[in-house]
């Protein structure tokens, strides 16, 4: 008996190892990419623009790029991927068949890969529609990629309402509708708002999509025809081209940070959120 | 006819339609039945998006196909457009080899993680631990590319030998990204295992960890397997991190240590130039990775249904 017990310590050290495993490779990751990449910050580096391909000046454009992009993407599938949401859960009949095939697809759109994606954004959006190489192009590719995250994310906080909220707003005399626009929508309000901050992390780390739909022009994008470049795309392009490691490292700690806010803003409208629920 | 009378009864209790309820009754009614119909096209637009990736991905990519045979394309290891030679035998061994070489070491770590935060640690521990692998899985892949780039095929390069850019530093980048896959859904169905399991089995005398190991793990199987096949499907269809430190020769890797091309790194590093026949395999690759995807996918659906999403979230 003793000795299963001491096996058993053993074999509980190797449980805790591998733990400690995983915290060190993310604080060894975040720590690097802090380190080595503090001193390439400056105004200049985030308010001036790339020049010479990026091995001189800041990275201003890119940022607008980034935000713009993330901005019209989040746009395009907010009010897409809620009503879906509201559709499944609130009028699509439980064994609905169209519910089911619309619930099946979410779940395989978020499984294909960024450069399925981004092949796609290519034939269609960038040469079937010939939107070209541009913001606009970018943004959809990079919506329908969030759609099934902004979906799920809104159907779960809508399927914790409790009943009676959508009993006692119908028998007070409201329609379905606004039911669910002044009692439903803002319960669900936080769930949806997690939904959107992780779909925004997902938009600034995009990359491979991008390439192929958006372009990698370092201008400023005037309108949503022109091509921009992200922060992501120019953090590939410094690295592997070898332009600017400085440059590099700048671009890598700003999106560090801007996902360790996103990560933080996360937990904390979940944490609201389940608040909210009990 | 109930449902009508059900409306009249709303109308009649709802303030702002006692002046004319007939009136705004049936264009409420119109009201409502539009909101329901844009509803449904919301709903729809994921059939669609389907549909037309599906489509437009096929379109293009199948031509080549149909002109060399899948059979050539998908086995045949020569790879150079120039000459008109479009096999991504090379490719698709690479991704295999580089997805088996992430897989390896992170199925054990991911798994005794898991089983740490579900089982053994304090629940307070268990909920940073999982607040710090969201993190990890927050992080873009594009990053983990040049950590992999700066760290890693460096260290290999002066401790292991040849250019560092290889199969070895790959897996390695790719296991890490995996990782957060791995666990969450592997812990999610360890959770969800009924507790008389477990208390059954510790009133009959085993350990805790026998416990573990007999009756927790394999209670959680079909979750495993699931958080595997996804981990899987992330790690072929990976592009960034693995295009950045694998050194992309279109070869088949004699040792760890050598470069490989990954049937997703071929596309973005050609993309951006090709044209014709060559810009059409690039698509056909393209559809070889969609159909494997999606297979995986459709087949945790229909075999190992836990309830878990599909994706990085």
């Amino acid at each position: 008996m003793d000795v299963t017990k001491q096996k058993d310590k053993i074999i509980y050290a190797l449980f805790w190892l591998s733990g400690l495993i995983i915290v060190a490779i993310l604080v060894s990751i975040i720590g690097y990419v802090m380190v080595k990449g503090i001193s390439s910050i400056s105004l200049a580096f985030l308010l001036e623009a790339p020049r010479r391909a990026g091995a001189q000046g800041g990275i201003s454009t890119t940022i607008a790029g980034t935000v713009y992009l993330t901005v019209l993407a989040l746009l395009i599938a907010v009010p897409i991927g809620v009503g879906a949401a509201v559709y499944l859960e609130e009028y699509a009949h439980s064994q609905s068949k169209f519910a089911s095939i619309v619930n099946l697809t979410a779940e395989t759109l978020a499984g294909i890969p960024s450069i399925v994606f981004g092949l796609f954004g290519f034939v269609f959006l960038v040469i079937f529609l010939d939107l070209g190489w541009s913001l606009l192009s970018g943004s959809i590719t990079v919506a329908i990629m969030i759609l099934p995250t902004i979906t799920r994310t809104a159907q779960e906080a809508i399927l914790t309402l409790p009943r009676e909220y959508r009993e006692n707003s119908l028998a007070l005399g409201a329609s379905k509708w606004q039911t669910i626009w002044k009692v439903i929508l803002p319960f669900a309000l936080p769930g949806i708002v997690t939904g959107i901050i992780l779909s925004i992390g997902r938009a600034i780390g995009e990359t491979a999509a991008l390439i192929l739909t958006a372009g990698s022009s370092l201008g400023m994008p005037m309108s949503v025809f022109d091509p921009a470049r992200t922060m992501s795309v120019h953090l590939y392009m410094l690295a592997m081209e070898g332009i600017s490691m400085d440059r590099a490292f700048g671009t890598a700690f700003l999106i560090i940070i801007l996902i360790l806010i996103i990560n933080y803003l996360a937990n904390l409208s979940l944490r609201k959120f389940s608040q909210a629920v009990r | 006819m109930e449902e009508a009378l059900q409306n009249q009864k709303i109308n009649i209790l709802a303030p702002t339609n006692q002046l004319s309820a007939n009136h705004s009754h049936s264009r409420r009614r119109r009201g409502e039945k539009a909101i329901e119909k844009i509803l449904v096209l919301c709903a729809a637009i994921f059939i669609l998006a389907i549909f037309l990736i599906t489509l437009f991905i096929f379109a293009k990519g199948m031509p080549l196909i149909a002109k060399i045979g899948l059979g050539d394309f998908l086995f045949n290891t020569q790879w150079s457009p120039t000459k008109g030679m479009y096999g991504i035998g090379s490719m698709f061994i690479g991704s295999v080899l580089i997805t088996l070489g992430a897989l390896i070491w992170t199925v054990p770590l991911g798994l005794s993680t898991a089983i740490l935060m579900a089982e053994i640690a304090p629940p307070r521990i268990g909920t940073i631990l999982g607040n710090l692998i969201n993190l990890l899985a927050g992080i873009p892949s594009v990053v983990y590319g040049f950590i992999g780039l700066i760290v890693i095929v460096p260290f290999i390069r002066e401790n292991l030998g040849g250019n560092g850019m290889s199969l070895l530093a790959g897996a390695i980048i790719l296991g890490i990204m995996i990782l957060p896959t791995l666990i969450n859904i592997s812990r999610d169905s360890l959770l969800a295992v009924p507790r008389e399991y477990k208390e059954g089995s510790l009133a009959l005398g085993a350990t805790h960890f026998q416990t573990i190991s007999r009756v927790m793990v394999p209670a959680a199987k079909s979750g495993i397997i699931t958080a595997v096949v996804l981990g899987m499907g992330r790690a072929i269809g990976e592009t960034m991190a693995v295009v950045m430190v694998t050194g992309n020769a279109a070869i088949i890797p004699g040792s760890i240590l050598e470069p490989v091309r990954t049937m997703t790194s071929n596309i973005v590093l050609e993309m951006g130039y090709a044209s014709g026949d060559h810009q059409t395999a690039l698509f056909a690759t393209g559809m070889v990775l969609f159909v494997f995807i999606v297979i995986l996918n459709l087949s945790i659906n229909l075999f190992a249904k836990g309830g878990q999403g599909i994706g990085r979230n």
